[in-house]
């Protein structure tokens, strides 16, 4: 592969996720992945073959899969609780909230396939409302991993965070965004890009996208500073309040509801503390119509496009 | 969070001890004696709170009694002790019976239970892990108990640990799935250190169990979801001693304790107005009276 090529390239981070979770297997035995028939969709396989004991199956039952977790979890073991994540979170959306985050038991819930991966399959598939839904829970760091190395370190870091954790793992194809050798930090994020213009505020599959948007309006002298917020809960409120007070306005993009996600919080902190323009894109309150993953990003306009417009409405008249 | 009352759970775990060894009469005499205790306690409880669950507190004590006093190996003074057993009331509406019972075994002082439902007060109308010494999951809306109780019995077994896991389920609670998935996944994995006991009390918040969705067949049930079936009278303390004895296969073991609702006092028994009723200060006094005779 060229240069060029292994740069444009894109990744399923569920293969990153299924690589880093064996290799914590092998070195602590108190790892457990827990699913619910979804050995296959969550990449289990490789660590089923190696610690057939350790990949407790709990068929078709996401209320007992993350009961069972709570309860692994409390008998000493490591659980990473891992489903599709429309179904993690919103049929077991209870035990998230009693028998995981009320309970602050270390359990790691990990969301496969989130935002609208399902393309086609619809609505019913989609999850577009894990974020809202969970950070209106107590006690739950959200993690929305942008690609590969960001989706390792942050399996690495959950399994010896002190309490639960909610990684939300892409399967939409994305390419590498994290520069070399960026340690993942609990609540911060990573500034890619300096500019001072207007501020991009992204998480997961939509941070490549906020990078090409930055890279369009370079070319028309707007500077856009591009912030990979990959902890959604506890948000990094330094950068963003930074962002508030340096540049003319806060663009948020994620692959979610724009009722309760990434913008809302953005949104909750800079009107208390700094308010500045923003833009927050996202799926508006509605269900997607029928459309590959791809499509549908197009459709409700989440695209390099789409940032780059909603960008330059809040440079205003251009560079500073 | 409460910590342990030193002089209490020291004499608990001598007397537990003698119970485990002592013939069944001399255990079952003692026994009826601390659920005497556990109800005056709780009736005390929610008449000074004005709120709680007084029937099927009363309901549960004797299978509290009966699994604190003389089954299970926990340590109020090492709570958290990795083989300890694990014991979850799923039904946690009646967080007032299992604060009773953690008391009078030295989990925490008996005089905290006057703090039952005060405003921040460690004793929350449902049980708290991060507050209570002793509960090991928080329940409260039904149906979780149950699959936690299996995650620890798993998790025992994958450790190679000896310890066994207890839970304890309102027969009502039995309407929600989350139960059968949990029935379903425990008989699969073989975790033969698992009870779940079913108070039996017949009765749920509104109506009968059988006249709101029907139970029964419920030993059939458990039978055909791969689980040994015990069934007792949950209030004699003999015969669920022998009950809690450890099964003798890989299959989890289901108790269906029959239970009478608001049991030791007359004008509750199987009354469903006193699922969640409040005695007046006469029924308190005619309640003490019978508890007491």
């Amino acid at each position: 592969m060229t240069q060029v090529a292994a740069a444009n390239a894109t990744h399923d981070c569920r293969k990153s996720f299924a690589e880093e979770l064996l290799a914590l297997a092998r070195e602590d035995e108190r790892i457990v992945a827990v699913c619910n028939d979804s050995v296959g969709s969550s990449n289990l396989v490789a660590f089923r073959n190696e610690f057939p004991d350790r990949l407790i199956n709990v068929g078709i039952a996401e209320q007992d899969l993350v009961g069972v977790g709570a309860g692994l979890a409390n008998g000493g073991m490591i659980p990473f609780v891992s489903a599709a994540a429309p179904f993690l979170t919103g049929r077991a959306l209870e035990q998230i909230k009693a028998d995981v985050a009320y309970s602050q038991v270390k359990v790691v819930l990990c969301g496969q396939s989130p935002g609208m991966a399902y393309g086609e399959l619809g609505p019913t598939h989609h999850s577009i409302e894990d974020l809202s839904w969970l950070r209106a829970i107590a006690d739950v760091p959200i993690v929305v991993p942008a690609d590969p190395a960001q989706t390792r370190a942050a399996v690495r870091w959950a399994a010896y965070h002190t309490g639960p954790s909610y990684l939300r793992i892409p399967r939409f194809p994305v390419p590498d965004v994290t520069p070399p050798g960026t340690p993942f930090e609990f609540g911060r994020s990573v500034q890619l890009t300096d500019g001072e213009d207007v501020t991009v505020i992204a998480a997961g599959s939509l941070v490549s996208r906020a990078l090409d948007a930055a890279d369009q309006l370079a070319g028309t002298g707007i500077g856009v500073r591009v912030i990979n917020m990959a902890c959604i809960e506890p948000l990094d409120t330094a950068a963003v309040l930074a962002a508030a007070q340096q540049t003319r306005g806060i663009v948020t993009a994620e692959e979610a509801t724009v009722t309760g996600g990434l913008g809302a919080a953005v949104a909750t902190l800079v009107a208390q503390t700094h308010p500045c323009p923003m833009r927050i894109l996202g799926v508006p309150r509605t269900f997607a119509p029928t459309g590959s993953a791809s499509f549908l990003l197009e459709h409700f306009q989440l695209t390099a496009q789409g940032i780059a417009t909603a960008a330059r409405e809040l440079a205003g008249d251009g560079p500073r | 969070m409460l910590t342990a009352d030193l002089e209490r759970a020291r004499g608990y775990l001598t007397e537990r001890k003698r119970l485990q060894e002592a013939s069944t009469p001399d255990a079952v005499a003692a026994l009826r004696a601390l659920s005497s205790s556990v109800r005056l306690a709780d009736l005390e409880m929610v008449s000074r709170a004005r709120l709680g669950h007084i029937g099927g507190d009363f309901s549960v004590v004797d299978i509290l009694v009966t699994l604190y006093g003389a089954v299970l190996s926990v340590d109020p003074l090492n709570p958290d002790a990795p083989h300890r057993d694990r014991f979850i009331l799923s039904k946690g509406h009646c967080a007032g019976a299992l604060y009773a019972t953690l008391a009078h075994c030295g989990f925490f002082p008996i005089a905290e239970l006057e703090s039952f439902a005060q405003p921040l007060s460690a004793l929350n109308g449902h049980p708290n892990r991060t507050k209570v010494p002793g509960v090991e999951t928080n329940t409260g809306p039904l149906g979780h108990g149950f699959p936690v109780a299996v995650g620890c019995a798993l998790a025992a077994k994958l450790r190679g640990a000896a310890n066994r896991t207890f839970v304890v389920l309102g027969d009502g609670e039995l309407q929600e799935g989350s139960n059968w998935e949990a029935a379903m996944t425990a008989s699969h994995y073989q975790l033969g250190s698992l009870t779940a006991v079913v108070d039996r009390n017949r009765l749920q918040q509104g109506a009968r169990t059988e006249e709101t969705k029907q139970l029964e067949p419920l030993a059939d049930k458990w039978t055909s979801f791969g689980w040994q079936v015990r069934e007792v009278d949950g209030h004699d303390h003999a015969e669920l001693l022998d009950a809690f004895r450890p099964g003798n296969d890989d299959r989890p073991v289901c108790v269906i304790a029959h239970t009478t609702k608001g049991k030791g006092v007359s004008f509750m028994e199987d009354r469903v107005e006193w699922h969640h009723k409040v005695p007046t200060r006469e029924q308190v006094d005619t309640a003490r009276e019978e508890l007491t005779r």
